[in-house]
């Protein structure tokens, strides 16, 4: 399951973080600072898996930002390493050509996107379709 | 994929006006956004695979805002907001940015405490600021009741908002908690969707215990009623998911298994995919219960796996029919053996061998999306194939695979092809198949530019070596070891080691081996390696003499590790007189070659380095008074190491005492250690990574040879005490103790809980009553008393503040395994606290067996700040239950006593510990401590005067546990020995690390 989703800038800025098990809120600052650390190091000739306290972190690198998946040792890579790309599918699509601000100031939505696509730590919809669908009903009642 | 109709859609209705969107603009203003997808903008009819055709890892920023043509998402004109994040984001400092959060944090709490009453938009506003300054990392101390005001909104975004604060500062106010649930129950049963997928994902998103029992009847109802529309279905079941990982009662698997397996047959695929998930989890914990998930998985998989790619629409992706689902069923399929009832095994075959013929067709489309989406089924499968191992024909084929993706150009598939194949290695169809690849794994371990890629063609090099081929494996090892990162050398030297004793049928070839380790590697060569290669060496007769000359000429290279020196000088002091007929090895040269390293070797090594001059005085009588000297010169005889004192002192008045019979008697070789399994390898098998319970199964399959050499190397052996003895005297100076597990690591482990007074509950050990927890606002004591084994633990409150305590709630437990060990049992508390007032609450605990963990207590109450904030205490302690609570001393004579120490005499049985005091060594203090132990200290048992022992017996529910103590102080050395001794071996050992805080 997922126990993390985390989206950094370069600079270790956070753009999203969203908990799926209980950290307080000193390790979770701790676990963002290494994340960026381990992440940040790596290139292209590095797997997008990077293997993590108990866990591991499946990542994929945006422009400038890093999504990060935290996952347990034995789940499958790949699996996630494609849900982040269909997240990141839907976000562009929801932004229209998606960057980083819009995450800055759209925080709030973007949980929403992500509660649509993920929940309890589990993939919970794939169909870019349908979470548009929805996403797209929810702002018509803004 | 997103069809154009969704695109035009999109575009059309959702953004008329560019100007509603002032976020939009304030961006625009003040800085270049820069795009994630680089080029990522092209016409909204042109094909989404060009726009992200070039995406990752690529910057190139925007030359021009391109959302100047496009309108924007729609904005909900939270203009204060966005000008909020745009002043921050202006801010040229930290205290800038401080001083304009508390600006506003100023401004909302005057628009909250004033008179005019705020609408729901401005209450929606402010609480959205809050949220986005604590996401800054700024403590948020109010607003708990406006975000809670604002689920009971009708207005979709501002319960949205609502929730989500909600969710994400999770500390919540205890008096608001029944608000909350409240409101959360009313969402519920809305007719709106929305409003009941709202509420659903709050819940999914805390989790917490109120939650599992407030909507254990709801969702479980929601989830498997008719009337559920699909997403609030979806949600439903990851909502219970997240519940039953909080709490396993939330669901009664009698009376809904059936229904929840059936929504696997649901023709909403998003239903199916969030369900799997459930029974996934679910399938685990009631296996029986939920056994009819596999027909219905197999044939769901089934109907994808055969489908076209244009059959499942929506769910496609990249052209690879719903592989996200596909995975969950697969994973799914794990939990059960393969299935027996005839058709599901040839469906299921069938879905197999349709994968692996997939991945041999040639791609239809060449972006990577699709390669990783159906390699992720592929991975998968072949997961299953090896749960499965009873198709040989599969297992092969899924090698052969595998072995293709050796030598892709994608890192990732190499890796994976590596991790998986380390499982195909260990399944004896597909065994012969993997080592056809040695080749190109070895190649890897040359080429491979990402550590972790090679860390993964060691594992399974190290999975895959056999008698055949392990000369060949190991050699490549040792190449490879010398130009190794850092990182991995330790757990290669353990791997090197293990295969070299496992497969060696010529023992010449394992010294050699573990010689050159210790050479090219000698840093990362850990004492259970080169114990066990002296072990080999004592035990077999025929390698003895070709080892020593092996050593000797190792010694001399100019440069030469500790480790060689302690090899060394432990081989030659036993079989030294084998190689001493030669004039190049005569008693003199070895002598004089192991002194020339004796000033530069640690103390430890220099000890040893006596025990083997001594036995050279045996060995060899000619170079007895050049020893002597060595002996007697001031550097041993009066070096500050007492250690190293004692022994030139004993050893010099030993060779000269005594005759050369006597000598001859004592300075005997070493007897044979008893053959018992080598126990690096008896730790390989013991040592598991820790995994969740319900997970043991699947993960003792799947675990890597990798990890668990990880745990092998943080554990040291205890079983090589008896070599380490012979070598040294002082237990002190073998390194860090095997043993010392940290007490509370499986509780905060096991169960995620972790409490709050972990030293203080310890220092509760030994006393029957004392503060367990105390701060500005709470103190709790307790008062212990116990009989056999039942105790009643009584716990005083006392509230420090000047102001009441509301909603006081105390939830004592065992969690995880304990449940089994301990029952706990708490009375009601009143709830409410007056100022300054102290109550008692009583818990009655029942020790059903031995246990190491301690039960813990969830104390939670509202209480008001100085500052008269409602403020919300939330914490978990340990109780101060530790397993010699239930001992009931015994009183027995000396004889008796050693009587009973002797019969406890295996090794299991016996749990030791050397440490240095943490304070003065007081008889007194040490009589005090033991006393509040538990158990009888027996006065006039042990011969010394300055020594402890206790014997007493612990009372369980299912046995009584025999246990004596014995504690050794040393008071120049400021040392303690602590030896326990028990009939079960669990308890010695639980005991001993506990005591040995103590002193």
């Amino acid at each position: 399951m997922i126990r993390f989703i985390l989206i950094q800038n370069r600079a270790g800025k956070t753009r999203l973080a969203k908990w799926y098990m209980h950290f307080d809120d000193d390790e979770k600052q701790k676990l963002i600072e290494e994340v960026h650390a381990v992440v940040t190091v790596r290139d292209a000739r590095h797997t997008n898996f990077v293997e993590f306290r108990n866990f591991k972190i499946v990542y994929r690198r945006y422009a400038g930002l890093y999504f990060c998946i935290c996952v347990d040792i034995m789940d499958n890579n790949l699996y996630y390493l494609e849900a982040i790309h269909n997240f990141v599918e839907v976000l562009n699509e929801y932004f229209h050509n998606v960057c980083e601000l819009d995450l800055v100031f759209n925080f709030y939505k973007v949980y929403t996107v992500v509660d649509e696509m993920f929940l309890a730590g589990e993939v919970r919809e794939t169909s870019q379709t349908k979470v548009l669908k929805q996403l797209m009903t929810l702002t018509s009642l803004e | 994929m997103v069809n154009a109709l969704s695109r035009t859609v999109l575009a059309q209705s959702a953004f008329p006006q560019e100007t509603r969107n002032p976020a939009r603009n304030v961006k625009r203003a003040h800085s270049v956004p820069c795009s994630l997808f680089s080029l990522a903008f092209k016409p909204v009819s042109c094909a989404r695979n060009s726009s992200l055709n070039l995406l990752p890892r690529e910057i190139i920023a925007d030359q021009h805002d391109w959302r100047l043509t496009m309108p924007a998402v729609k904005g909900d004109g939270m203009r204060g907001l966005a000008v909020f994040i745009s002043d921050i984001r202006n801010c040229k400092s930290k205290e800038a940015e401080l001083k304009r959060i508390n600006k506003e944090l100023a401004n909302i709490r005057s628009k909250f405490k004033g008179d005019k009453t705020l609408d729901g938009y401005q209450k929606k506003k402010y609480v959205c600021k809050l949220l986005f300054i604590f996401l800054l990392g700024h403590d948020i101390d109010f607003g708990h009741m406006e975000a809670v005001n604002l689920l009971s909104s009708n207005k979709y975004t501002e319960k949205q908002i609502g929730y989500l604060f909600i969710s994400i500062l999770v500390n919540l106010n205890s008096d608001l908690i029944k608000l909350i649930i409240q409101s959360i129950k009313n969402d519920i049963q809305s007719r709106n969707p929305i409003h009941v997928n709202l509420a659903l994902q709050c819940i999914a998103n805390i989790g917490s215990r109120d939650m599992c029992e407030a909507f254990s009847q709801d969702l479980p109802k929601l989830l498997t009623s008719g009337d559920t529309v699909d997403s609030v279905k979806q949600s439903a079941a990851l909502c219970l998911l997240r519940l039953f990982r909080t709490s396993c009662d939330v669901i009664q698997p009698n009376e809904t298994a059936s229904r929840i397996v059936h929504l696997l047959n649901d023709s909403h695929l998003g239903v199916v995919t969030a369900a799997a998930s459930l029974i996934e989890a679910l399938s685990k914990k009631w296996p029986e219960e939920f056994k009819g998930c596999v027909s219905l998985a197999i044939s769901r998989l089934s109907r994808i796996v055969t489908s076209t790619y244009t059959d499942l629409q929506d769910y496609t992706y990249y052209f690879v029919p719903a592989p996200w689902l596909c995975v969950k069923l697969l994973r799914l399929l794990q939990n059960y053996p393969p299935p027996e009832e005839p058709a599901n095994k040839t469906r299921l075959l069938e879905c197999l061998e349709g994968i692996l013929n997939r991945a041999q067709d040639a791609p239809k489309s060449k972006k990577v999306q699709h390669a990783n989406a159906k390699n992720s089924v592929l991975f998968e499968a072949i997961s299953l194939i090896i749960h499965m191992d009873s198709e040989p024909n599969l297992l092969v084929r899924a090698c052969n695979q595998l072995g293709s993706f050796l030598s892709h150009r994608e890192t990732n598939l190499r890796y994976l092809a590596l991790e998986s194949m380390c499982l195909l290695a260990t399944s004896e169809f597909s065994h012969e198949a993997v080592k056809k690849h040695q080749e190109t794994i070895i190649a890897s371990l040359k080429t491979e530019r990402d550590v972790s890629v090679r860390q993964r063609a060691i594992d399974l090099l190290y999975a895959m070596c056999d008698r055949t081929n392990a000369e060949n494996i190991v050699a490549e090892m040792l190449t490879y070891l010398e130009t190794a990162d850092y990182s991995i050398r330790e757990e290669m030297v353990l791997k090197v080691a293990i295969l070299a004793e496992k497969y060696a049928t010529d023992y010449t070839w394992y010294v050699d081996v573990i010689l050159k380790l210790i050479r090219i590697a000698g840093d990362y060569v850990s004492e259970e390696v080169w114990y066990r290669v002296i072990q080999i060496v004592v035990n077999r007769e025929d390698v003895q003499g070709y080892a020593s000359k092996t050593v000797f000429e190792a010694l001399q290279r100019p440069a030469c590790h500790e480790n060689m020196v302690k090899v060394g000088g432990y081989i030659l002091g036993e079989f030294g007189n084998l190689i001493a007929g030669d004039q190049r090895s005569s008693p003199q040269i070895q002598f004089d070659l192991l002194h020339g390293k004796y000033h530069l070797c640690s103390v430890s090594t220099r000890c040893l380095l006596l025990s083997t001059y001594v036995k050279f005085c045996n060995l060899f009588p000619e170079i007895k008074q050049h020893i002597q000297n060595v002996f007697s010169s001031d550097h041993n005889l009066r070096n500050p190491d007492a250690e190293l004192q004692q022994r030139a002192v004993e050893y010099l008045q030993l060779s000269k005492v005594a005759s050369p019979d006597v000598l001859a008697t004592i300075l005997e070789e070493m007897p044979q250690f008893p053959e018992k399994e080598s126990s690096l390898l008896s730790k390989l098998k013991k040592a598991k990574p820790q995994v969740e319970e319900l997970e043991n199964q699947v993960a003792e399959k799947k675990s890597r040879p990798a990890a668990v050499m990880r745990d092998l190397s943080a554990t040291t052996t205890s079983k090589l005490v008896d070599l380490s003895d012979a070598v040294h005297t002082n237990g002190g100076g073998i390194g860090p103790g095997g043993d010392a597990f940290d007490i509370f690591a499986s509780n905060g482990g096991e169960t995620g809980i972790v409490g709050c007074n972990k030293a203080e509950a310890l220092r509760l050990m030994l006393k029957p009553n004392g503060i367990l927890y105390e701060d500005a606002i709470i103190q709790i004591g307790c008062k212990l008393q116990t009989k056999k084994n039942l105790a009643r633990l009584g716990m005083f409150y006392g509230n420090k503040t000047n102001s009441a305590f509301t909603h006081f709630l105390v939830n004592a437990e065992s969690p995880g395994e304990l449940a089994d060990q301990i029952v706990v049992q708490a009375k009601p508390v009143d709830p409410d606290v007056a100022a300054g007032a102290q109550f008692q609450q009583l818990i009655n605990l029942v020790c059903l067996q031995d246990f190491s963990n301690q039960p813990i207590a969830h104390i939670s109450f509202t209480y008001t700040s100085a500052s008269g904030v409602p403020l919300n205490f939330n914490k978990t302690i340990y109780l101060p239950i530790y397993i010699n609570k239930f001992f009931e001393p015994t009183d027995m004579a000396a004889e008796q006593f050693f009587s009973r120490w002797k019969t406890l005499s295996q090794p299991a049985q016996e749990s030791q510990k050397v440490f240095p005091a943490k304070g003065p060594i007081d008889h007194e203090s040490i009589k005090t401590k033991l006393l509040g132990l538990g158990a009888k200290v027996l006065e006039n048992v042990d011969p010394n005067p300055e020594n402890f022992v206790c014997a007493g017996i612990i009372h369980t529910q299912v046995l009584q546990i025999g246990t004596l103590v014995r504690l050794e102080p040393n008071r120049q050395a400021k040392m303690y020995r602590l030896t326990v001794r028990s009939n079960r071996e669990t308890t010695a050992q639980q005991l001993c690390s506990l005591l040995a805080e103590q002193f």
